[in-house]
């Protein structure tokens, strides 16, 4: 069953983040990019990771592709009419692809998983509490790194877009 | 009695269990709208629908005339309008889109009572087991992750609609959900702060939530919603906006957008809108429920466990595993039908604000409210918790 379950999640990623690179419709290439995250967190259930599969719902699926598929609607998008390749496009198939070889080879080569106390793996994804004194303290400094990042990103989109004084602001 | 039932293959059983709820909630979105109309013929001292009856009903001498009167036909009238009509599919419309958004708005509205426990009862040894259909340890997470992706019945719906009103309509509903998503989320902590007491392990699970509200002493048996009042306040209002009820339902305000997304819609399609967001409620007014109204038990200090024991005095048969599962069942039930009234009460007291008004309610009060509220909450929990 767990098996079944593994293979039916992983075959509707790729394929639909297969379709999200192939589909020529913007808001078809959304969808599929929601149904990925949703596969994902499939996956993630697959691995008792409920904790994770939610919030991989809740913030991506539930929020952020939402703004992904408003904007591209509040754009109208016309579908992009396909320019073929040119030499730009192969100098970043061939980086791409030499990126992704180093990457599989190094994780071959020189990757472990840790699978010296399986008991604990779990115990950190199911229970919230482990889960959250882990983020505060081993992993305190990438938390607030990631946290700096998006009040900057946040900072930039309001003075991107605020009107400042002398235009006439409307509220 | 029931052992049949466990024998059965886990799939087979969920599956039952599943369409058990679904044909509990079904009918209460289908009678909610009936009582919607009644209880806004009632608020405006008017009879109401009173006027449809099946003819045999009405040779039955007394009784005919008086469900008459209720108006409980209308709801079959109702659904089988929706049924028999025809189910026109506009020219300009995007059809995939188009037919797939009623059922995205249906299957979240449905999916979240997965994770919401409605009753309990005690096994031999005391045990409080509830009762629900996945007693998951993430249940809060769960409901808002599941009902966050209700918002892509409404943008999907507005844009294969291809005509400006859904399509404003639809801006309108994702602004508003993904706005008050925020303060919801941040006015339930407090109360997950509490139930994850120093030494217990970490849950965020319903039926811790009802456990800590059904427990001895004056802070035992208190309700959250006495508790931390303004969570409550702000997790009620959050809800109406979630849910597109008045005063919040900008969304489909007909004086200026027509019917919102669903305007293109008709027949059957258009009655998954409505039963969905009936179903949004109903699920809302339970979660609602668990965290501040005290989940099954039946008052306030008054635990279920105390109302069994008091009922066990008179009833012979008040501590059967079955006849508690019942009552909770009952209790839960009838709250979450209070609510219900609540929201249609509301719903013919305040007048709709306007669109910029529920902007800025959303983010310039209710979210500045939520966070000096979970600020005030965590300092006063780690104090009395220490």
């Amino acid at each position: 069953m767990a098996n079944f379950l593994f293979y039916a999640f992983a075959f509707f990623t790729v394929a639909t983040a297969a379709g999200v690179v192939a589909s020529k419709n913007a808001v078809n290439a959304a969808m599929c990019l929601l149904l990925s995250l949703v596969g994902v967190a499939g996956l993630f259930v697959a691995l008792n990771a409920y904790l994770l599969a939610f919030l991989l719902l809740l913030v991506y699926a539930g929020a952020i592709v939402a703004l992904f598929l408003f904007i591209v609607m509040l754009l109208d998008m016309k579908e992009t009419e396909s320019r073929g390749f040119g030499k730009l496009s192969f100098a970043a198939i061939i980086l791409a692809a030499g990126l992704l070889v180093t990457g599989l080879s190094t994780l071959v080569t020189r990757g472990h998983l840790d699978t010296g106390n399986p008991a604990l793996t779990p115990a950190l994804g199911t229970d919230i509490k482990l889960y959250s004194y882990q983020l505060f303290t081993t992993y305190l400094l990438p938390v607030q790194v990631m946290g700096f990042l998006l009040l900057i990103a946040m900072l930039g989109v309001i003075v991107l877009s605020k009107r400042w004084e002398g235009s006439d602001d409307v509220t | 009695m029931f052992d049949f039932f466990f024998q059965l293959h886990p799939v087979i059983q969920g599956l039952a269990k599943g369409l058990a709820v679904i044909m509990v909630i079904f009918p209460i979105a289908g009678a909610c709208s009936m009582a919607e109309r009644k209880v806004a013929a009632w608020i405006q001292d008017r009879p109401g629908p009173n006027r449809a009856i099946v003819p045999w009903v009405a040779w039955i001498p007394f009784f005919g005339k008086f469900l008459q009167r209720l108006g409980i036909f209308h709801v079959m009238a109702d659904g089988g309008k929706m049924l028999f009509k025809e189910d026109s599919l506009p020219g300009h419309v995007n059809k995939f889109y188009f037919i797939l958004a009623p059922i995205v708005a249906m299957i979240p509205a449905l999916t979240t009572v997965t994770a919401v426990p409605f009753g309990a009862y005690f096994d031999s040894a005391g045990k409080v087991i509830t009762l629900g259909l996945a007693p998951l340890d993430i249940g809060m997470l769960a409901v808002f992750a599941v009902s966050s992706l209700g918002v892509y019945s409404a943008i999907l719906a507005g844009w294969a609609s291809n005509s400006k009103y859904p399509f404003l309509g639809s801006v309108r509903a994702s602004a508003q959900l993904i706005s008050y998503e925020l303060s919801m989320t941040l006015a339930v902590l407090p109360v997950f702060l509490w139930v994850n007491a120093p030494g217990l392990p970490g849950t965020m699970s319903f039926g811790r939530v009802v456990e800590f509200q059904s427990q001895p002493g004056f802070l035992g048996g208190m309700w959250f919603g006495f508790m931390m009042p303004l969570s409550a306040f702000i997790f009620l209002v959050a809800l109406f906006a979630e849910t597109n009820r008045q005063p919040f339902d900008t969304v489909e305000s007909e004086s200026d957008l027509v019917g919102s997304f669903h305007t293109e819609y008709g027949a059957f399609k258009w009655g998954l809108f409505f039963v969905a967001e009936y179903s949004h409620m109903i699920v809302g007014s339970g979660v609602f429920i668990l965290l501040f109204g005290g989940g099954w038990n039946p008052l306030p200090w008054v635990s279920l466990a105390t109302a069994v024991d008091w009922l066990g005095a008179i009833l012979p048969f008040a501590h059967a595993p079955l006849f508690v599962g019942v009552l909770s069942i009952a209790i839960f039930l009838g709250k979450t039908l209070a609510m219900i009234f609540l929201f249609m009460w509301v719903r013919w007291t305040l007048p709709r604000f306007r669109y910029d008004q529920v902007m800025k309610i959303g983010w310039q009060k209710m979210l500045p409210l939520s966070i000096a509220n979970l600020l005030f909450y965590a300092i006063a929990i780690a104090v009395i918790q220490k």
